[in-house]
């Protein structure tokens, strides 16, 4: 019999149906898998219980004859950033050790509403900050996947770098994310897998511990760009618990699926290319130089699936990461001020100290350097005196870089870049330098900015066989503009490597 | 910009989050590093320019005015509200004493 871990969501759903396997076969296979799987520290905590009963229920359903769910049988994991009801849910963060949501997130209700299990939560950047995973307050996650003759532990990438990792190893076939910045395309880009980040909007923010309201997306990782599209669908929709969610039906995506890209416009943002943009920063040349080879073979895929290749400008993007490193911290620290060892979560009171002591004991006892590092960026670019200069400079040059894509789909309808500026780098390679870090998302960052619809899809593999991520950006709502561009990258790359156990 | 250790102090006690002498004098250089970074802002010209306030445009919404709308987010659950306080007395959230 095949493993079953070597199938994707829309094999395993269509499987079940058929009744080739059966769901509890399928629980029981990745159950198995991610309990030996711990040296990748992916899972936080393992909810084998969760998978088995739904999948219990879905073969309960096929059994009597009833129209099976869109993702019955189907376990994923689930970043540790959404509440689940009854199971801790941390954040990667110590002030929120203990924590057991009452309620569960719309995100997550809604996949288990379509019948999905939950084979647990992942391991994360704490607060979703970090490009790495090495800001966890649980450790680092490692990548399934190592430079030829080296065990030195590679990043999964960050945020979703739990998802990342899991999904690469074959410990689920899909998962959840979110994307402040480029949390589910770099980490899905360092570790040869898909995911989309949707327009802001789409996909309801209720129950998933916020990082920067005005950014933060949720989104799938899978293994390729249908189950992307399956799962999705599935999160996506309309909630009235959240003010930003958008009142629109939820396109059927997967459906709609076409690598036929004839009378499609492909732009090329000529600012990406980075070659001695002059801003001064330490470029990985390397890096630039293997995803730029990468990105020449994307552009000819796009051609010969038929779409036309024009020349776009985006003039700002080089102003987009340092306006998110102010926008993203500063919404961080409003967002972050519920922490203050009352409501839930750690509390730290030392011996006769005040309500006032006891904040600042609590959080200093609970938050990780990079948090901390944020909130302060954040307090101070906030704070009196600062505000016009800092944060209104940078929400108006927002305005600037929305306004640079709305040029551009004036010509194109699609956008193709690079996801990351290198391959995965070794865990401890960025960690002693910020501005390295942060540099990780400078692809990512503008289409956060602008809140546009944008995936990574494996374009192929660099020098050392390690795998890289080509990017594309959509326009407002058009996920399926993007997912179609990104199928028929898929369809050409004939990306098939996947890391060798060794874990 | 430089920011020093008493700007440091300063800012971690607006944020709440207790720091050390020696925290302060290792942030200084790393936040005046990283607001030196984000400080090339200041070269854009944005004469005229609206700050972003949405970036998908959207109307905000009233929900019906009636009690519990929504369960989830209604009334009535005080157990699950303290649930994980970590420390609550008869249906309230305990705190240091405040007022002497």
């Amino acid at each position: 019999m095949t493993d079953l871990t070597e199938l994707g969501v829309a094999a395993i759903r269509d499987g079940v149906r058929s009744g080739a396997f059966s769901a509890v076969e399928v629980a029981d296979a990745f159950v198995v898998k991610v309990a030996k799987a711990k040296h990748l520290n992916a899972f936080l905590v393992e909810t084998p219980d969760h998978a088995l009963a739904a999948a219990r229920a879905a073969d309960a359903a096929r059994a009597g004859g009833q129209t099976l769910k869109p993702l019955a049988g189907v376990p994923i994991g689930m970043k540790d950033l959404f509440c689940t009801k009854g199971v801790a849910t941390t954040a990667a963060s110590h002030i929120l050790e203990g924590f057991v949501p009452t309620y569960e997130s719309t995100i997550s209700q809604k996949l288990w509403d379509a019948g999905a299990g939950m084979l647990g939560k992942l391991n994360m950047d704490q607060f979703a900050m970090g490009s790495s995973n090495e800001t966890s307050a649980f450790g680092n996650v490692i990548s399934p996947w190592r430079r030829p003759g080296s065990d030195a532990p590679l990043a999964p990438g960050g945020s979703s770098g739990g998802s990342s990792s899991a999904v690469a190893a074959g410990l689920c076939p899909g998962a959840t994310g979110t994307d402040t910045g480029g949390s589910i395309r770099q980490p899905a880009a360092f570790t040869g897998i898909s995911g989309i980040k949707p327009t802001y909007g789409r996909c309801s923010r209720w129950g998933t511990i916020a990082f920067a309201s005005s950014l933060d997306q949720a989104g799938p990782m899978a293994r390729d760009v249908r189950d992307c599209a399956i799962l999705l669908e599935a999160m996506a929709g309309f909630d009235a618990k959240d003010a930003t969610s958008l009142q629109l039906d939820v396109p059927r995506w997967e459906q709609g699926l076409s690598g036929d890209l004839r009378g499609v416009r492909v732009g090329i943002p000529r600012e990406y290319r980075f070659e001695g943009s002059g801003d001064g920063l330490n470029y990985d040349l390397e890096g630039l130089a293997s995803i730029g080879a990468t990105w020449k073979a994307g552009i000819d895929w796009l051609r010969d699936a038929g779409a036309e290749i024009v020349e776009v400008s985006l003039p700002h993007t080089k102003y987009a990461l340092p306006a998110y490193y102010i926008i993203a911290p500063a919404e961080a620290s409003s967002n972050l001020a519920r922490y203050d060892g009352v409501r839930y979560g750690l509390r730290d009171l030392p011996e006769g100290a005040g309500l006032q002591d006891m904040y600042a004991a609590t959080r200093a006892a609970g938050f990780g350097p990079e948090v901390k590092r944020r909130i302060m960026i954040g307090t101070y670019v906030l704070s009196a005196g600062f505000y016009d200069a800092y944060y209104t400079q940078a929400q108006k040059v927002r305005t600037l870089i929305a306004r640079d894509f709305e040029r551009a789909w004036e010509t194109c309808d699609v956008l193709l870049t690079p996801t990351a500026p290198s391959a995965a780098f070794a865990l401890g390679e960025k960690s002693a330098d910020p501005i390295a870090m942060y540099l990780n998302d400078v692809f990512t960052v503008p289409s956060s900015l602008a809140g546009l619809p944008a995936m990574s899809v494996p374009g192929g593999l660099d020098k050392q066989g390690l795998p890289l991520g080509l990017q594309i950006i959509g326009k407002p709502l058009d996920e399926q503009g993007v997912l179609n561009a990104g199928l028929a990258i898929e369809q050409r790359a004939g990306f098939v490597a996947r890391p060798q156990a060794w874990w | 910009m430089s920011v020093d250790t008493a700007t440091v102090k300063k800012v971690a006690a607006l944020a709440r989050i207790a720091i050390t002498d020696e925290d302060a004098a290792r942030l200084a250089p790393e936040l005046s590093n990283i607001l030196g970074w984000i400080e090339q802002l200041e070269g854009v010209n944005t004469a005229g320019v609206e700050p972003m306030t949405a970036v998908i445009p959207n109307q905000l919404r009233l929900r019906d005015d009636v009690i519990d709308a929504d369960p989830l987010t209604g009334g009535g659950i005080r157990d699950a509200l303290m649930a994980n306080a970590p420390q609550a007395e008869h249906g309230f959230f305990t705190v240091p004493k405040v007022i002497e």
